[in-house]
């Protein structure tokens, strides 16, 4: 029987072929948490009454949702994770100085055709070079660091291609929104999402990270791009290694299908208070704007970066702007490249490698009866702070512009 | 397993950001959680689930995020069981790891309303309405079911260890 990715890993994973609709327990290949879930997993394992490891290779744990500390509580729990490194010796461990976990997998664990679980649900992001990546609690986590499996059912795999290049400002923002738009927020329940690139190089790393992310928004059980030559170049780039390829069978069955022509894309937005809430930027252009927010795992990227540089260069924004890279590489890399120095000529605030504002934890939490533009992966109500603030999802290219105006802009007009 | 109590109704897409927010997620407290349920739709929630009640939604209840303080927060609250439309995957989880039992019935906003008197059986998923009206809904079976019957994950990877 021809396989989809789905099939094929989940397959390997469980040491039997498997079909949609089977429940079956695989072994997983990674596993990762954050110092908000961290603890809690911890917890769950003294519980359990044990802190064995499966192995400690396997591991992946990095402080980003509390970092820095913002109060005494939050430094209590990175102490109590700090403990368990030491006690465990667990040897990739990422503290306050290195960024996002999901961002920390993309740039040096997540391979094609891993099955990765992590107590965060943007665990979907490392599908982004074809792992099959799934977000879940802290207890199931525990389970997956003790024993070193968990179970699933097996999602029915959807089929997208990808053609074209991307428009002008279009970033994977614009495919996610366009897809959640589509077929809004509750239609992939239960299925896998396999996304086929028919030019590689007009879908950047950067872009299949923002797509895969926000698969969680979809609803999707996973979001895996098909591994091909762009998955390829990126990780032999970052890691100096080849990466073993997985790819699904040319024959492989899907439950549906759908194409997205990138050269046809609108700048998109999700207004509040729900992510399948999508218009093109013209329908909400004019919004007055008290807080922009650029950065998060969602999109946080060079790619990111280099867009808000571009739209504030030698200019100066209206509202308040924070950037916030997805991890402590990029902030660099972004020094290197002189879009630091740009952003901060502008009057953006800047940071880095932490989830800050995007889940109303610190650096910029919105106020009552705010609205902020922001380009990380959820809008709903009381998400980035007050229930009374309004959140609007955008692209680095909305937000860069809607900086200068004050107000939504299309950066097509600009 | 039988479960009886009074409805509380919600919509579709009732998320995790609105079952608990963020800022509550340092502690693991059920109690603490629970006195914050559902708090930025409606901040009387724990008062009036405390008598026990069974939450009847739309769809993807539980989307978002993977807190597992989501699931615990309803539950200590007061919460029996939960019957929604379709279920997020994660918060689904979550739910049987902590002995919250949930079931998936079409349409079940447009069939049970505020307040009805609703008996679920867990496993087979048939629902009694104020007594009369018989619904069948998706119940819970295999692995998932040895869970919620231990009384969650935690006790269930005890067990086996």
């Amino acid at each position: 029987m021809p396989q989809t990715l789905t099939e094929k890993i989940l397959s390997r994973a469980s040491g039997k072929n498997v079909s949609p609709g089977d429940v079956t327990e695989i072994k997983v290949d990674l596993v990762a948490f954050h110092d908000l879930t961290g603890y809690h997993v911890i917890e769950v394992m003294e519980d359990v009454g044990t802190l064995k490891v499966f192995d400690r290779e396997k591991l992946v744990i990095a402080f980003d949702h509390l970092a820095p500390p913002p109060d005494v509580r939050s430094a209590e729990i990175q102490g109590q994770i700090r403990n368990f490194v030491k006690k465990t010796s667990v040897p990739n461990f990422y503290d306050i100085n290195s960024g996002i976990l999901h961002q920390i997998m993309i740039e040096r664990y997540a391979n094609p055709g891993q099955v990765i679980v992590a107590a965060d649900s943007h665990t979907s992001t490392s599908g982004a070079v074809g792992a099959f990546a799934q977000g879940l609690g802290a207890s199931d986590v525990a389970a997956a660091v003790i024993t070193g499996k968990t179970w699933v059912m097996v999602p029915q795999p959807f089929k997208i291609t990808l053609e074209g290049k991307p428009a002008r400002w279009i970033n994977g923002k614009d495919i996610a929104l366009k897809i959640l738009g589509d077929f809004k927020a509750d239609y992939f329940n239960g299925m896998s999402l396999e996304i086929f690139v028919k030019e590689p190089s007009a879908v950047p790393m950067d872009f299949r990270a923002t797509v895969s992310n926000m698969g969680i928004e979809m609803n999707a059980d996973a979001l895996m791009f098909v591994p091909d030559q762009e998955t390829f170049n990126y990780i032999k780039t970052a890691r100096g290694y080849e990466p073993q390829m997985v790819t699904p069978d040319s024959d492989a069955k899907y439950v549906d299908e759908y194409n997205i022509d990138l050269s046809k894309l609108d700048p998109l937005v999700a207004a509040p208070h729900s992510v399948d809430n999508v218009k093109s930027v013209n329908e909400v252009e004019g919004t007055p704007v008290d807080q922009v927010f650029i950065g998060s795992c969602t999109n946080g990227r060079i790619s990111d970066l280099e867009m808000a540089a571009k739209i504030l260069k030698g200019k100066k924004v209206k509202t308040r702007t924070i950037v916030i890279p997805a991890s402590y590489q990029l902030f660099k890399k972004a020094l290197e490249l002189g879009y630091v120095q740009t952003l901060a000529d502008a009057g953006a605030i800047i940071t880095y490698g932490t989830c800050g504002p995007c889940l109303g934890g610190h650096f910029g939490i919105a106020g009552p009866g705010e609205t902020i533009i922001s380009t990380s992966s959820r809008n709903f109500k009381g998400r980035m702070g007050s229930p009374d603030a309004k959140v609007y999802l955008s692209g680095p290219a909305v937000a860069a512009a809607t900086a200068l105006e004050g107000k939504i802009t299309d950066p097509r007009r600009l | 397993m039988i479960i009886e109590a009074k409805v509380l109704k919600f919509g579709d897409k009732i998320d995790t950001d609105i079952i608990i927010p963020a800022k509550y997620l340092k502690y693991t407290d059920p109690q603490y959680l629970a006195q914050h349920a559902m708090e930025p739709l409606d901040p009387e929630f724990y008062k009036k689930a405390s008598s026990g009640v069974i939450i009847v939604a739309g769809k993807v209840f539980g989307m978002g995020s993977s807190r597992e303080q989501a699931a615990m927060a309803l539950k200590a609250a007061g919460v029996k069981a939960i019957i929604a439309e379709s279920f997020a995957r994660i918060f689904f989880r979550n739910a049987i790891n902590n002995g919250l039992p949930v079931i998936t019935l079409q349409n079940a906003t447009k069939e049970i309303n505020q307040g009805d008197l609703v008996r679920v059986n867990v496993e087979t998923g048939e629902i009694v309405v104020n007594g009369s009206k018989v619904l069948k809904g998706k119940g819970i079976s295999g692995m998932p079911l040895e869970i919620l019957i231990t009384g969650g994950l935690i006790t269930y990877l005890k067990k086996a260890s």
